[in-house]
């Protein structure tokens, strides 16, 4: 059984973006604050720190959670990928925006840009297990994070569109 | 805000687990999937001496299927469960109040187990297990007890439960021949606690006539509330009246609660009027089946 006393920091190992990291926390310290204040990767915002916005969305071994409802030593052994990994994680390795965030760009889903980095981790679980979603299938996965600036339209819209070019793009794949 | 300080346990196994909990009994706090209780920790309204991550226990994150129960471990995400086909197939009640429970990203890490734990009273899988007569299992290094759901949740945010015990697993009856299933409720914004939530439960017999009708109401008490109808509650036809006049009168029977969001009267009439589409949709089901 893993301990961690109250007051005293702990390293906490596990993979962000695909590579491994070690970092020192308190048991009490929100993942978020542990990507952003010590790992420095600023692409993960936080908003509400209770779980209702969504700005803070990050994927854990593949699911899209909250980051402000996780304690930094839940995440042991863990992979993690924020904003910052979703190029690379796709297999585009150019360092450009995948092409979900292109969508975002080419649909004008974001004015601020505030709560982008949630929705886009959202939308990446989402469009892997819907391949060809509804939109109201959007606007369900999407009741999990606001944005003030949108109105949504651009942002299901911007969904909707990078899941037609994914499943074009497997079309031919298969060869149909 | 940030959560307070807490010592932090992470048992891999169950019988430290309650260990552990023997040791800080009501100083503790357990953790599945937090979506509750992270907030709960993080704005300071709960500071415990311990946090015991429950996460690693991998025994409780399992759905089993016996004849006429099914059993899901604590540890069962709501996003798992929303697509277990056993779940679907044995628990349909329970399959359709899923999608009304907080958001698809809290339903990644919210657990069943955790739902019930919390006891909030408009949240949806307490009242799904207590309409259905479903039991709560409960382990403690005293032993093992079964409570049923009905007698388990006492107020809001208040159990059955011991400070030493762990909410293990929970017991749901399967789906009966000629049943009828519906779940629905009002909110603000989908995801957002109910204001009201209602349940059905309607056996029809092989002439269309209601044999056995059970409403839950959540959102409107401390607690679910069940309202049983036995005996041939609607022998004859049902009609649209016949179906109106029986879930006002099943709204006039709970108790409700004025808060910031709505007052008693509000919930009172907003129960009945969802329990008549409830009722309504719960008759038509073992209907569309035969």
């Amino acid at each position: 059984m893993r301990s961690i006393p109250a007051g005293e920091r702990a390293a906490i190992r596990f993979t962000l973006n695909g590579r491994p990291v070690s970092a020192h926390a308190d048991a009490r310290m929100q993942l978020a604050d542990l990507i952003r204040h010590v790992l420095k990767q600023y692409g993960t915002h936080v908003g509400c720190e209770h779980g209702i916005c969504g700005a803070c969305t990050v994927l854990v071994d593949g699911r899209a959670v909250r980051s402000c409802l996780i304690f930094a030593p839940q995440v042991e052994g863990s992979s993690i990928i924020t904003v910052e990994g979703l190029a690379q994680e796709s297999g585009d390795l150019n360092g450009e925006l995948n092409a979900l965030q292109q969508s975002f760009r080419r649909h004008h889903a974001l004015q601020c840009g505030f709560c982008t980095a949630g929705i886009l981790i959202s939308a990446t679980q989402f469009l892997r297990e819907n391949a060809d979603p509804s939109e109201q299938q959007v606007r369900d996965m999407l009741s999990g994070h606001l944005c003030r600036c949108t109105g949504y339209a651009g942002i299901v819209e911007a969904i909707l569109a990078a899941a037609k070019v994914r499943s074009g793009e497997n079309c031919k794949a298969s060869g149909d | 805000m940030k959560a307070a300080p807490f010592d932090y346990l992470r048992p891999d196994m169950l019988d430290e687990t309650l260990a552990a909990l023997a040791q800080y009994g009501a100083d503790a706090r357990i953790i599945a999937g937090g979506q509750s209780l992270g907030a709960m920790l993080n704005m300071r309204i709960l500071s415990p001496k311990a946090l015991i991550d429950i996460n690693g226990l991998d025994d409780l994150a399992h759905v089993s299927v016996a004849s006429d129960m099914i059993a899901t471990g604590a540890m069962v995400r709501q996003s798992d469960a929303m697509v277990d086909r056993r779940i679907r197939d044995h628990v349909p009640l329970l399959a359709r109040a899923l999608p009304y429970v907080g958001h698809y990203q809290t339903r990644n890490r919210g657990t069943l187990g955790g739902s019930v734990a919390h006891a909030d009273p408009s949240a949806e899988i307490p009242l799904a297990l207590a309409i259905l007569g479903g039991e709560v299992e409960l382990r403690s290094r005293r032993g093992r007890r079964r409570v049923k759901a009905v007698d388990f949740f006492q107020s809001a945010l208040v159990t059955a439960r011991e400070p030493d015990e762990l909410l293990t697993a929970l017991y749901w009856p399967a789906r009966k021949p000629r049943h009828g299933y519906a779940f629905t409720e009002f909110a603000l914004r989908h995801g957002d606690y109910a204001i009201v939530a209602v349940a059905c439960v309607a056996e029809m017999t092989a002439d269309g006539a209601l044999s056995v009708l059970r409403f839950g109401f959540g959102g409107c008490g401390e607690r679910p509330q069940i309202v049983a109808r036995e005996g041939a509650p609607g022998s004859e036809h049902l009609d649209d009246e016949t179906i109106s006049a029986m879930a006002r009168s099943a709204a006039a029977e709970i108790e409700c609660r004025t808060d910031l969001m709505a007052s008693a009267d509000y919930r009172r009439q907003l129960a009945g009027v969802l329990a008549e589409s409830a009722l309504a949709a719960a008759a038509a089901e073992p209907v569309a089946h035969a």
